[in-house]
């Protein structure tokens, strides 16, 4: 009877089933209610709000928030404060990323090998990992500090004059690339270091008997055996170049004259000084499109050349 | 591959070898003579050191004290480029990241070889290991039998003198390993390198090998050919390491009046070693009453387990002829199947006329014609 008339068994199938399914339905969605309730709550709602808020005006006082299109793009278009952090946002970016990589990768090297007190100059290549970032900032205050700093004291030794590193416009963001890039490197040593032991070690020996030296072994078989890993740090890196600001704060407060202010820095003193919530929002979407597109084009770009196993 | 252009296999040899890592000395006063263009196989149970002497002779690793020399040069403190040899190791260590052809020619990159000259090595190799097919996979698509060959690929590229093996066949399954064990031996053959060759498993050894050197806790046991290693073991762990199942040792005690007798005659407490297929049901007079307590059929053959005396044996017979457990077999053995060794230190003991010794002492041997071991004729 079931599978002998057309149209008719399926019909007879849904409805016998259907109590069936609709209450497995139910209990898959109560199951994923509180994750779903969370991640809308905290991510997809202010996301879309804040693109929504980006086509409106700051409410001021009794004038709410009223639709005004692109006008806050065609702003920031126009604004030479926000090109000029964008700006310093690459720089920061190209100024922390290749050389933190390039420095944990040389660390990760060398406390791969055995010696001894390796887990001491371990720990301290993590200790920068650990500690927040504004107590590193604190850290490198007192360094930075003209006059009495400790760059300042070793220069004087040598007999050189005062240093402002952080109050002249030349150095201030090159001040703060020191710093994130001291902050990062172990942290991504870390990682480089797992990928380094994950290598079985007779690959390194095939190569030395077939005639590789130590530079060869790497550039041929370590460093592509890395790539995954070098992808994920990347994208980290590039996350983390937009993302950390914390120690502006402290440390120069973006100045002088916007020379080390970043564009996260620059969307709180909008948002949150000026109060400017619509130029804020808008200047945010800008920057996750940014990220976005990065990423993307991270992945693109390196999924050609990496090796998974 | 035209045998023009390999150099002929050179000699290795090792000069009381020693290596010691803090406290535990794992190679202790090895030496060893590797003629050159010979298969010598480097057979012990694991941990005997065996893996860690290859190292040494690759260069890997430095030894303790003791000399490598290969050919006519001192080799010991040469690194392991620059010793003339290629290695195949255990998990072959094909580098993953790269495809089959770029592993292959790996080391002549390295070396500078310019491109045509590469391309024209790698058709020859690529065609004398069947792997045209595969040259652009990288080692992850590939099974284990063609991951080997691809490992060998690139050991026999650079026409080297010497190859060295670790365990090579040992992550295969049993029929591959089989097939592979006659291709690498008419590799070695055909190209003329000295092989050493490290193994823990005996078939391996005694059938590619012509020098098998048994190790064991550090030590050379015996180097002979496989014949001798079988027929002469030197020592009571050889006896017991080739040969499956291995050979029965019993106490000359065990063996009553005429076990004695001779350890009398030698002057010494021994062990009587024979092997299981060395026993054969007696058919005129018996050398040993044998208490049968337990048999497997093996289709050809049989293992019979039982005691002579106290002592525990086996024996093999053709497996139409298998005794009743419970009962006692009449069994005899030849004279030249006995093998003396010493009690105390486990060394052979050298009977010149085994034949004539055991007659003394009051042994009765089979003469000449015992059955053959294994047979699968029935006797009319």
């Amino acid at each position: 009877m079931r599978a002998g008339h057309d149209g008719l068994p399926v019909a007879f199938f849904v409805q016998e089933d259907a109590p069936m399914l609709s209450r497995q339905w139910i209990h898959g969605w109560l199951l994923l209610l509180p994750a779903l309730a969370f991640i809308f709550l905290f991510t997809h709602i202010p996301a879309i709000t804040t693109i929504w808020n980006s086509f409106q005006s700051t409410p001021r006082g009794r004038r709410p928030a009223q639709f005004v299109g692109l006008d806050n793009y065609e702003r920031l278009i126009g604004d030479p404060v926000f090109w000029k952090v964008l700006v310093n946002n690459l720089w920061f970016a190209l100024g922390t990323i290749p050389v933190s990589i390039a420095l944990s990768i040389a660390m990760a090297l060398f406390v791969n090998r055995a010696f001894a007190g390796r887990s001491l100059v371990r720990m301290a290549y993590f200790t920068p990992t650990v500690l927040p970032l504004i107590a590193v900032a604190n850290i490198w205050l007192f360094f930075y500090t003209p006059g009495f700093g400790l760059i300042d004291q070793v220069l004087g030794a040598f007999g050189h004059g005062q240093t402002n590193l952080l109050g002249s416009p030349d150095t201030a963001l090159g001040a703060i690339i020191v710093v994130s890039i001291w902050k990062e490197a172990g942290f991504f040593m870390i990682f480089y270091l797992a990928a380094l032991q994950a290598i079985p070690p007779q690959l390194a020996e095939a190569a030395r008997i077939e005639g590789a030296g130590g530079w060869t072994i790497f550039r041929r078989i370590t460093f592509p055996l890395m790539m995954p890993t070098t992808l994920f740090v990347s994208i980290n890196a590039v996350i983390n170049a937009f993302r950390l600001v914390d120690h502006i704060f402290i440390l120069t407060g973006g100045g002088p004259d916007n020379a080390s202010s970043l564009l996260l820095y620059y969307i709180y003193e909008t948002s949150f000084r000026y109060w400017d919530t619509a130029y804020g929002a808008t200047l945010t979407v800008v920057m996750l499109a940014l990220l976005g597109l990065f990423a993307i084009g991270q992945f693109f770009l390196f999924d050609r050349k990496v090796h998974y196993k | 591959m035209s045998p023009r252009s390999f150099p002929r296999g050179r000699a290795i040899r090792l000069e009381s070898i020693v290596k010691r890592w803090d406290d535990t000395v794992a190679l202790d006063e090895v030496g060893i003579d590797v003629a050159p263009g010979s298969f010598t196989a480097l057979l012990g149970p694991s941990g005997c050191g065996k893996s860690t002497l290859l190292r040494i002779v690759a260069g890997l690793e430095p030894a303790s004290a003791g000399r490598v020399v290969i050919g006519e040069d001192d080799v010991t403190t040469r690194p392991a480029d620059k010793r003339d040899l290629s290695m195949v190791f255990q998990s072959y260590a094909l580098f993953p990241h790269l495809s089959v052809a770029e592993n292959i020619v790996f080391g002549l990159r390295t070396r500078g070889v310019k491109r045509p000259e590469r391309q024209a090595r790698l058709e020859r190799v690529a065609h004398l290991l069947g792997l045209e097919a595969l040259l652009e996979r990288k080692p992850a698509a590939l099974s284990g039998g063609q991951q080997q060959r691809v490992a060998l690929g690139r050991a026999v590229i650079a026409e080297r003198s010497i190859c060295l093996m670790d365990e090579p066949l040992s992550n295969l399954d049993a029929k591959l390993r089989q097939t592979m064990r006659t291709e690498l031996r008419a590799l070695q053959r055909e190209l003329g390198f000295t092989m050493l060759y490290v193994t823990h498993d005996q078939v391996e050894a005694i059938t590619m090998a012509d020098q098998v050197v048994l190790m064991n806790a550090g030590r050379v046991e015996q180097a002979a050919t496989p014949g001798e290693l079988y027929e002469r073991p030197a020592t009571t762990f050889a006896a017991r390491f080739i040969g499956t199942p291995p050979m029965n040792l019993i106490p000359a005690a065990a063996l009553g009046e005429v076990g004695v007798r001779l350890e009398r005659a030698l002057g010494l407490a021994v062990q009587v070693g024979i092997r299981p297929e060395a026993m054969h049901p007696a058919r005129g007079a018996a050398t040993f009453e044998m208490a049968v307590t337990g048999a497997e059929y093996l289709g050809a053959d049989a293992l019979v387990q039982g005691r002579i005396g106290e002592a525990p044996v086996q024996m093999r017979v053709p497996g139409h002829a298998m005794p009743e457990v419970g009962g006692t077999v009449a069994m005899s053995v030849a004279a030249d199947d006995f093998h003396v060794f010493d009690a105390g230190t486990g060394a052979r003991v050298a009977t010149p006329d085994p034949a004539s010794l055991l007659a003394r002492t009051g042994f009765s041997v089979a003469t000449q014609g015992a059955e053959a071991p294994i047979s699968n004729q029935r006797t009319p």
